[in-house]
């Protein structure tokens, strides 16, 4: 008798378990405060949260919510087989934000439907594409302009003469980094040869690394890691890096020179604006991610400063002025960069 | 091109780990007659179990036991799926995967949190056995692991092959009706057999968390289990054919990671395409006399 009960029961406590892990992970409550209506956001992301790209988006969020400005839920984890569409409907159906936040890669043509049959509320996605008529805004990582000066420090820095780049895929968000970055290490040394590997994939660290390492067994002493993983190598074998995306100095604290930072306070700031001021329109938010008003940003250089040679850092600092200023204009090259540049 | 062929080789090596101990794992499930196609989710726990530990204890050797223990439990789980209930392996497989992906994840968050940058631990340090010997110095600085998992191909060769346990492995995996009329208890084995699995696929995994990373990230594993799951057929099932499809694989990686330095003007996607090129002709070469276990995917019910 008990063996019969035994049966189903552990394939149900199985199952359940199997559920629970592929759901969507609690989304945090929305805090119970009196006072104005605050703007509520919704963030919509199609991988989980680690994962870089959509964390830059989702910590700037967090950071509104803990500043009091904004109530936030968000699913992550939505992938790209279709559900993004179903998501976006239930919570723009049920939970009626002001504001929905996310990335359309993979899913553009999804949220765009979605947004056409909700024109009252705001949409803005990280996205390839342009704006859509009348809600739908989009932004993108433009940091190819810290990029370009981690060049200016990589072209100065190796003795060499050999960098390596490690990319994911030559897509445009890829591409203008990478390329910007070849354009800074030629700018300061036009002898150095950059080669660049792509690793197809955006997140397979031990390939990376290995990649890292093909690249250091080819000679190159500088390492730049558009994707994890580099930064291991170049720890592995006492080489000055840098790091993408995020402050990523903490993985190698004394070899980490600098990173090419993405900050979206800036976007999330002006959005949470425009909708609270009804005057929210589609359109490109491109600016909010540059230099000029505080989206990119060298990381700072942790120490690792008095170790560079000061005539570099005079003349890194001197061209990240006039970037701010806008009297220098990093080009933006969306082409698939060679293999060695 | 000496400096070319040493990297190479060491490389390979390096590359070659993980893959090694996830067929040798995937080797004793199939023998017993289970596809365990939960390879995938088994490696990402022990990736994930094994930083955890090793972070939280400052024992790297104490969370690599922590990994093998895991998935050895993940042996349990499939057994107890394929096994005892003789539910469909494919499922089963899969499932197991989708569950240790998830739970993993969760997991690191209860843990870590959710930090902006993976948090990362001091790596196994590489041995260098011949020093700074030129060629054979840099050839062979590998982590201990890497020596374990080449040491594992003959042991598993000598357990399946001239034991008494592997011997009963290799019968309930190929006639379980005679094994069990011969008195041999086809449940217990094929447990044992997946634990052993188990155990083996997690290591795989906690060699990349441990040893080549230091880190665990979401995607750690990066498809190595399916890689196995090909790797396993080329061997034909044999330990020694495990470590030839390891190095094939591993090589033509490392090498496509070498030649997209060198600057040939080919498209890089050619290169990414070699390793899978390369495997899929060896598995033609080999696949025409492969053999696998005859019960393999069957459940074995007791009259």
């Amino acid at each position: 008798m008990l063996k019969k009960l035994f049966a189903p029961l552990a394939i149900l406590v199985v199952l359940s378990l199997i559920f629970t892990a592929c759901a969507p992970a609690a989304t945090p409550t929305p805090t119970q405060e009196s006072g104005p209506k605050k703007l509520k956001v919704f963030g919509a992301f199609a991988t989980p949260i680690e994962e870089p790209w959509d964390g830059v988006i989702h910590q700037a969020l967090l950071k509104a919510k803990d500043a009091g400005k904004i109530e936030y839920n968000y699913t992550e984890n939505i992938g790209y087989s279709g559900d993004m569409e179903r998501v976006l409907r239930e919570v723009a159906e049920q939970q009626k934000p002001d504001l929905i936040m996310g990335d359309a890669f993979g899913n553009e043509e999804a949220v765009r439907r979605v947004a056409a049959d909700f024109p009252q509320i705001a949409f803005a996605f990280g996205s390839g594409f342009g704006p859509t008529e009348p809600n739908v805004a989009v932004f993108d990582n433009w940091i190819h302009e810290p990029a370009y000066l981690l060049g200016m420090l990589a072209g100065g820095l190796t003795k060499s003469n050999k960098i390596g780049v490690v990319g994911g895929y030559p897509v445009p968000e890829v591409n203008r980094i990478v390329n910007a970055f070849i354009q800074g290490a030629k700018f300061v040394n036009p002898d150095a040869q950059v080669m660049v590997t792509f690793i197809n994939s955006w997140f397979d660290p031990a390939q990376a690394k290995e990649a890292a390492l093909a690249q250091i067994d080819g000679g190159a002493d500088v390492l730049f890691a558009e994707r994890f993983g580099v930064i291991e190598a170049a720890a592995e074998k006492g080489l000055w890096t840098f790091g993408n995306m995020s402050d990523q100095n903490s993985l190698a604290p004394d070899l980490v020179v600098s990173s090419a930072v993405w900050n979206m306070d800036p976007t999330v700031e002006y959005l949470i604006k425009q909708v609270e001021a009804g005057t929210f329109t589609a359109q490109d938010l491109k600016d909010f991610s540059m230099m000029g008003k505080g989206g990119a940003s060298l990381a700072p250089f942790h120490g690792t400063e008095s170790k560079l040679p000061a005539d570099l850092v005079a003349k890194v600092n001197a061209r990240m002025i006039e970037i701010k200023k806008g009297v220098f204009r990093v080009d933006i090259d969306e082409a698939a960069p060679q293999a060695v540049n | 091109m000496e400096t070319f062929l040493i990297g190479l080789i060491a490389a390979t090596l390096r590359v070659a780990t993980p893959l090694i101990f996830g067929t040798l794992g995937e080797l004793f499930s199939e023998r017993a007659g289970v596809l365990n196609l939960g390879i995938e989710g088994t490696m990402f726990l022990g990736a994930f179990v094994g930083f955890s530990v090793a972070s939280l204890s400052g024992s790297l050797w104490l969370g690599f036991f922590a990994a093998v223990l895991a998935g050895m439990l993940s042996g349990v789980l499939m057994s107890l799926l394929t096994v005892r209930l003789g539910v469909n392996q494919h499922v089963s497989g899969l499932g197991i995967t989708l569950l240790w992906t998830g739970i993993s994840l969760f997991g690191f968050r209860l843990i870590f949190g959710e930090p902006s940058i993976p948090p990362s631990i001091d790596p196994f340090k590489a041995l260098t056995p011949f020093g700074q010997t030129p060629v054979l110095g840099p050839i062979f600085e590998q982590h201990i692991l890497t020596y374990v998992s080449l040491l594992l191909i003959p042991l598993v060769w000598w357990v399946i092959r001239r034991t008494r346990f592997g011997l009963d492995i290799r019968a309930v995996g190929e006639n379980p009706e005679a094994a069990d009329a011969a008195g041999l208890d086809v449940y217990r084995i094929r447990t044992l057999a997946l634990m052993i699995g188990g155990g083996l696929m997690a290591a795989g995994g906690a060699f990349l968390s441990l040893a080549q990373l230091g880190a665990f990230t979401y995607g750690i594993i990066a498809g190595r289990g399916w890689v196995c799951i090909a790797l396993i057929i080329f061997a034909n099932w044999e330990a020694a054919g495990v470590l030839w499809g390891a190095l094939i694989f591993g090589g033509v990686a490392s090498l496509q990671l070498r030649l997209q330095t060198m600057g040939f003007k080919l498209p890089y996607e050619l290169f990414l395409a070699l390793p899978y090129l390369v495997t899929i002709l060896a598995l033609m070469i080999a696949g025409r006399n492969v053999s696998a276990p005859a019960s393999l995917l069957k459940a074995y019910r007791r009259e």
